[in-house]
């Protein structure tokens, strides 16, 4: 069985060799690339705690099988900020409070990437809390969540708007 | 998780053959699959990947007007097609009223049909469950068994079909185009998924190393764009299964219901097709009364297997009120909480 499979990882190409199939994406980026940001909460897909962008689009990174995902380019939140220039979204969250004990929050984060890159929500609160549902805060930070990934919204759009210009 | 071959097929004829093998499991997304394999629910001895397999992530419009929507078309993909959720508003609707926009990303069109029962019995391996071990019993019944099926079970199996996006595809009509070692073949939605009788194990009328290629949606269920809608009723707003479902999908002219059709979910043990429902609102002027009779119509075989008659109730007024909001008209956009009851409701509409 050939387990060989190369993945670009924050911009940077990886080739890796498993030993094992059963390897999820979570545990590979964890356990043998070092990237420990993803968090594993559940482990089930409920939590959204390893969300984790491929191909620009957000999934949970534990219900992933890694050898299935051979040739994806995928970004985590090591690899948002600019040096030491924070994402925007980061930014936002603590501008914001957009959390407590800081467990959910990398999975909250990219989960806030991949929406405002939808561009299904707009500016409304509802639409952004029904979006962002599969990432549970159990501090119960959501107030700080919803204004974080608003404001951040609206930071990105303005920068875009200034670059148009 | 047991150990398990790997194999990355590169045609639709080498997946068939390698899945041909017993044990072996289809991947698709796995969203599903790996969770049930992390449980020691399901125990493949392989898994035939299908995501690198070309020709099967297109959403296009055939020369006759259907739809045809690949295998491995994500959810969220077909949800955010504008011109596929224009013609199947309701279809959009159920997709984004499922899962968490997560799960939507990755889970399938063929995965979504294939999904297993959330029943807790079926998903814990120290429980008897005569659909994961045929012939050890089912402890849903006289279990915890509040949010199983009031329609379609058997003394052998009580487990709700989960999907919300099967709901409009029963509908609507949909086809499911299969692949196998015997070349193609094509099933109703609503005769793909098997009642559980006497062996609920056995799910799907797919034989050893069948796979599902598409979904198509026939031209005339384009006809109901301007009159549909589903609605969801659940423990929580968002992220979370139906305790009941249903789509309605209405073609009104000159004030009169020339057709319909509805089907449910979070009742039954398959995607269920409300057809004694459908008949009575044909011709009828559409009304609350009309409504109410439709909704006793599609639960009149209706009976509780354990501590669900509530969803008897519940059901009807499900069925009521989405056929209230889809005479109602579509949506120019969709919910900012699709499918929910705690969206505001469209003007005419009373609550039933």
């Amino acid at each position: 069985m050939n387990l060989s499979l190369t993945l670009t990882i924050n911009g940077k190409r990886r080739e890796i060799v498993l030993d094992d199939p059963r390897v999820t994406l979570l545990d590979l980026l964890r356990e043998r690339l070092d990237l420990t940001g993803s968090k594993k909460g559940c482990d089930r897909g409920q939590c959204g705690a390893c969300t984790i962008l491929v191909h620009g689009q957000r999934i949970n990174s534990c219900l992933a099988l890694a050898i299935s995902y051979d040739g994806a380019s995928i970004t985590t939140i090591e690899g948002l900020a600019d040096g030491d220039a924070l994402h925007p979204v980061q930014q936002a969250f603590i501008d914001h409070d957009g959390f407590q004990c800081g467990f959910c929050t990398p999975g909250q984060i990219m989960s806030a990437v991949g929406l405002i890159a939808e561009a299904q929500a707009g500016e409304d609160a509802e639409r952004v809390r029904e979006a962002m549902s599969g990432n549970i805060c159990r501090c119960g930070a959501y107030k700080g969540i919803t204004e974080a990934v608003l404001d951040a919204q609206a930071k990105i759009s303005a920068g875009k708007e200034r670059d148009a210009a | 998780m047991n150990l398990f071959e790997y194999v990355r097929p590169s045609s639709i004829a080498e997946a068939v053959a390698a899945a041909g093998e017993p044990g072996s499991a289809y991947l698709g997304a796995g969203t599903n699959l790996l969770d049930l394999m992390k449980g020691g629910v399901t125990r493949p001895s392989r898994l035939v990947d299908l995501t690198h397999l070309p020709d099967l992530n297109g959403i296009e419009t055939l020369p006759d007007g259907s739809a045809r929507i690949g295998a491995l078309v994500k959810n969220s993909a077909l949800a955010h097609d504008p011109d596929f959720a224009k013609r199947f508003p309701v279809v959009a609707e159920a997709l984004l009223a499922g899962a968490s926009a997560q799960l939507r990303n990755a889970a399938t069109v063929g995965g979504n049909l294939m999904q297993r029962t959330r029943c807790s019995y079926f998903n814990d391996p120290a429980s008897a469950c005569n659909k994961r071990e045929p012939g050890t019993g089912c402890d849903a019944l006289g279990g915890e068994n509040r949010s199983h099926a009031v329609l379609g079970w058997s003394d052998h199996c009580i487990a709700v079909h989960p999907s919300d996006f099967c709901v409009p595809l029963a509908a609507l009509g949909a086809i499911v185009e299969i692949a196998g070692a015997g070349g193609q073949r094509e099933v109703p939605l609503t005769d793909f998924h098997r009642l559980p009788g006497d062996t609920p194990d056995r799910e799907t009328v797919l034989e050893a190393g069948e796979m599902i290629v598409a979904v198509r949606l026939p031209a005339d269920a384009a006809a109901f764009a301007d009159h549909q809608r589903y609605l969801k009723v659940r423990e929580r707003t968002s992220y979370a299964f139906a305790l009941a479902s249903a789509a309605a999908a209405l073609k009104i002219e000159n004030g009169t219901i020339v057709e319909a059709r509805l089907a449910l979910g979070g009742v039954a043990t398959k995607p269920w097709r409300a057809k004694a429902a459908e008949a009575l609102l044909a011709g009828a002027a559409p009304g609350k009364q009309v409504f109410e009779k439709a909704a006793e119509a599609a639960f009149a075989e209706a009976r509780p297997s354990g501590d669900n008659g509530y969803k008897i109730e519940l059901g009807k007024r499900v069925v009521a009120r989405v056929l209230a909001m889809a005479a109602a008209g579509t949506p120019d956009r969709m919910p900012a909480l699709p499918a929910s009851p705690f969206a505001p409701i469209p003007e005419g509409v009373v609550n039933v």
